[in-house]
């Protein structure tokens, strides 16, 4: 890893004493596991079922003792817990690549411990695809976040081009018949709705968090008045898009497993898998990139070179603004198959707290994002497999995990130094 | 620089009587009173456009002009009118009661607005962006419906025990934000909606569990029992209108809030470390403290909203009690300039819009049609830029020139 790419304060050597607080964050987690799950857990059985029915390749079923998985996996995450302890007192900060093995290391266990002894198992391909067309709103808003907040201009207003994204993506889809239009339309639409934060905040140095918020306002009126007064009169004329097809790539699709969950799927996920390496790519390797970081980093310096901090600004907040109008295309066109009254439901702001949990880094920010994704199946398949469980704390999980990254226990979180603030030239 | 130049040169070349009429014009009152009137016309449009009636009508224009002119108008008046006739006064109706009732409607649903947004504000005025009433009116409303379903109390006693535990539980939620912030430095912002969630699932699940808040012979949803009459807020001004005692706590919250900002030294920190952090911290303000009593004062103004409206149900409560006021807070925070009678005005601004919708919907207009014009007045008003480029009024020179020289000073101390 060249010193370019790495994260403020991410692995910086200027922070020589990195905090306790993130081993022992994971020693608690894995403590839990291992007494609740583990000594404490069910009697029955887990079974794992690896393959979907319709798949050709069928991988045999893994079945072992809830309690002994879970003693092990357990066993397992304290161990990581002490690794990360022997990096701290190596004076070195816990990598993100073991927090994310730790992450899935505890959703296996929670997996098995909520479907001891249920008949259908733990249906793996069901769990991880779902977490993947979940969880693309939040990447793409995830990446809106970072486009624009490293160049410095803080985006609230995702959740309003997601929504913005959702109804264009439907109505003009609907209206033209064909979906690919509708997915432009909506990356317009989207921008357009950046267009104006970006100008308010960059040129008239109007508050960017109150537009942002406004511009949310703005858009759920908009949207709901348009479906009660419009949409709702003809909605098989107007909001009846259906969805893409899924494309299955050859071969890759017949793989066990990541053929299913991978490369069986619509558009937008391969969007996904091609926009979140490009902007990583374009960040942190390309002179572009190192121009934007650098204007969200300290606006003076990159005038002084001669950078045009304003033009910078203006035109990742737009291009940001498409990103965030195909993740709400995603939302409709790309999964439900039609426009419903607020339907990104405070994704857009989930997405800003993926931003921070992932770093403002394009490939940790989908992982967090996916994290979000995975306990939206969890909690729907939870009262599936093991029906009383209390859902809420499932749905709490996520932004308690944020809560808890934000304040500092999992490595500090440094976000690009002039996020937020307006520049004034001279 | 050439800009600013020209701004001294035009400020300096100006007669006083112009640069009075120019601070009129500019000015807040005015300003705020276009925001208003664009975004009722603007509304209108979006009322016109989306009319069937009126779509119909256009497309033989040539047929009939005048009816097609007509119909906007009767789109307008139908859409507006019932706004009018369902929040302030009924003129159709057959007696007084019937009359007057939409204007105590609009106080009722104001009274809690007006608190939330008193929370809000208060926060602003600190430099601090709160986006968390709605979870402080969850946690608000966890303790309202616990104290009004689980405890018995005497009439009076036990609605004024409920209310002081809706506004502590509330509090609690905002010296965790206090802490967050003051402690790790975390971004309230991020911080405050991610409790909005936690309390939001937390107040269901408190909902759902038999032992906690669940109604008796409670099923799958969840909801909590009918409060105690005892513990309810009763009608204030005669049982034939809904409108009851949440209205005198919002008064009284006002007049503390204006005491709070304007007359006591507590206020007077909170501003200063608005104002400009760094230069409190200087003058010896610990900074982090006055945002962990700014947060909590702010949200024992959200837990006061949560008792008014849970205090005042006709059913048992549930989580959508809440009804959104966290988030119009914020809308009402922002249109009322962050002062008390600001505050006020928006509230009932809103207030009105949220009785008027019932009867927009009877004549036929969606009432959606108000949430469009609500965002549009609070962007107009925020952003001066817009609405001065639409009037093509004057910009406030000075007030320019002071804000670039107070953000450069302000950088130069860091």
């Amino acid at each position: 890893m060249s010193k370019i790419e790495v994260t403020p304060g991410m692995f910086s050597k200027a922070e020589a004493k990195p905090s306790l607080k993130a081993p022992i964050a994971m020693l608690t987690g894995a403590l839990v596991v291992l007494v609740f799950f583990g000594f404490l857990g069910k009697t029955g059985d887990i079974a794992f079922v690896w393959s979907d029915k319709r798949e050709a390749i069928q991988l045999p079923v893994f079945t072992v003792n809830s309690m002994l998985f879970c003693t092990v996996v357990g066993g397992l995450l304290i161990a990581i817990g002490a690794f990360s302890l022997w990096l701290n007192s190596r004076n070195k900060a816990t990598p993100f690549w073991l927090i994310a093995i730790f992450g899935l290391g505890t959703m296996m266990a929670l997996l098995g411990w909520l479907a001891t002894d249920a008949l259908q198992g733990v249906q793996m391909v069901f769990i991880l695809s779902n977490t993947l067309v979940l969880a693309i709103p939040l990447i793409m808003g995830g990446m809106a976040g970072i486009m624009s907040e490293r160049v410095g201009v803080v985006n609230i207003a995702i959740e309003g081009q997601l929504l913005t994204g959702a109804f264009v993506s439907s109505v003009v889809g609907t209206i033209t018949g064909n979906l690919y239009v509708g997915m432009v339309s909506a990356m317009i639409a989207a921008a357009l709705v950046s267009t104006v934060l970006a100008s308010l905040a960059i040129k008239y140095l109007v508050d960017q968090i109150i537009i942002g918020v406004l511009l949310n306002v703005l858009v759920i009126g908009v949207t709901n008045f348009l479906h009660s007064a419009w949409l709702n009169n003809d909605s098989a004329h107007l909001n009846f898009p259906g969805t893409f097809d899924k494309i299955a790539i050859p071969l890759l699709s017949e793989r066990p497993i990541v053929g299913q969950v991978l490369f069986n799927n619509r558009i937008t996920v391969y969007l996904m898998f091609l926009i979140v390496p490009v902007l990583w790519y374009v960040l942190f390797r390309t002179k572009l990139g190192l121009r934007a970081r650098a204007v969200g980093e300290n606006p003076l310096a990159a005038d002084t070179v001669g950078i045009n901090v304003a033009k910078t600004r203006f035109w990742w907040v737009t291009l940001g603004g498409m990103v965030a109008g195909l993740g709400g295309a995603a939302l409709t066109i790309g999964n439900v198959g039609s426009f419903g009254r607020e339907m990104s439901g405070g994704q857009g702001f989930i997405a800003l707290a993926v931003v921070i949990l992932g770093r403002w880094q394009p490939i940790y920010v989908t992982l967090s994002a996916l994290l979000f994704g995975f306990t939206i199946i969890l909690r729907v398949w939870a009262n599936q497999v093991s029906p009383g469980i209390p859902v809420d704390f499932i749905t709490m999980v996520p932004y308690l995990v944020t809560l808890v990254a934000v304040a500092g226990f999992a490595g500090k979180v440094k976000p690009p130094a002039a996020s937020g603030q307006p520049y004034i030239k001279g | 620089m050439n800009v600013k130049n020209k701004d001294i040169k035009s400020l300096s070349e100006e007669s006083k009587t112009e640069s009075v009429l120019r601070e009129i014009m500019a000015g807040d009152p005015v300003r705020i009173a276009l925001s208003i009137l664009l975004g009722f016309f603007i509304g209108a449009i979006f009322m016109v456009v989306f009319n069937d009636q009126v779509v119909k009508s256009w497309s033989n224009f040539g047929a009939d002009p005048s009816y097609a002119l007509s119909t906007v108008w009767w789109t307008i008046q139908d859409g507006y009118g019932a706004l009018f006739s369902g929040s302030i006064f009924n003129f159709n109706a057959d007696n007084f009661v019937d009359a007057v009732r939409p204007l105590t409607e609009t106080l009722r649903f104001a009274a809690p607005l007006i608190m939330a947004g008193l929370g809000v504000a208060l926060t602003f005025r600190v430099g601090l962006f709160n986006i968390g009433a709605t979870g402080q009116i969850m946690m608000g409303l966890a303790g309202a419906t616990f104290a009004s379903t689980r405890l018995h109390m005497p009439q009076i006693i036990h609605m004024f025990v409920a209310v002081v535990i809706a506004v502590l539980c509330a509090m609690v939620w905002g010296i965790i934000v206090g802490i967050l912030k003051a402690r790790t430095g975390a971004n309230e912002v991020i911080v405050t909606i991610m409790l909005n969630y936690v309390a939001t699932a937390l107040f269901t699940y408190l909902l759902r569990e038999p032992n906690l808040l669940l109604e008796a012979n409670g099923g799958g949803t969840p909801k909590s029992d009918h409060p105690d009459g005892t513990a309810m807020m009763g009608a204030l001004i005669g049982t034939e209108y809904k409108l009851n005692y949440g209205l005198i706590f919002a008064g009284l919250a006002v007049l503390f809030y204006w005491w709070l900002m304007e007359r006591s030294t507590f206020g007077f920190r909170f501003r200063m470390v608005g104002h400009n952090s760094s230069a409190a911290r200087a003058a010896g303000i610990k900074v982090e403290n006055t945002f962990i009593w700014a947060l909590a004062i702010s949200a024992g103004f959200a837990g006061l909203a949560a008792a008014a409206q849970g205090l005042s149900v006709d059913g048992g409560l549930t989580a959508s009690i809440e009804a959104g006021i966290g988030f119009d807070a914020i809308t009402v925070a922002l249109l009322g300039g962050s002062r008390a009678g600001g505050v006020v005005m928006a509230g009932l601004l809103f207030g009105a819009f949220k009785a008027g919708s019932s009867s927009m919907q009877v004549a036929g207009v969606s009432p959606e049609v108000l949430g469009v014009v609500k965002a549009l007045i609070v962007l107009f008003i925020a952003a001066p830029p817009i609405i001065r480029a639409l009037y093509r009024l004057p910009k406030p020179g000075s007030k320019v020139l002071e804000a670039a020289k107070s953000a450069k000073v302000a950088k130069v101390i860091k």
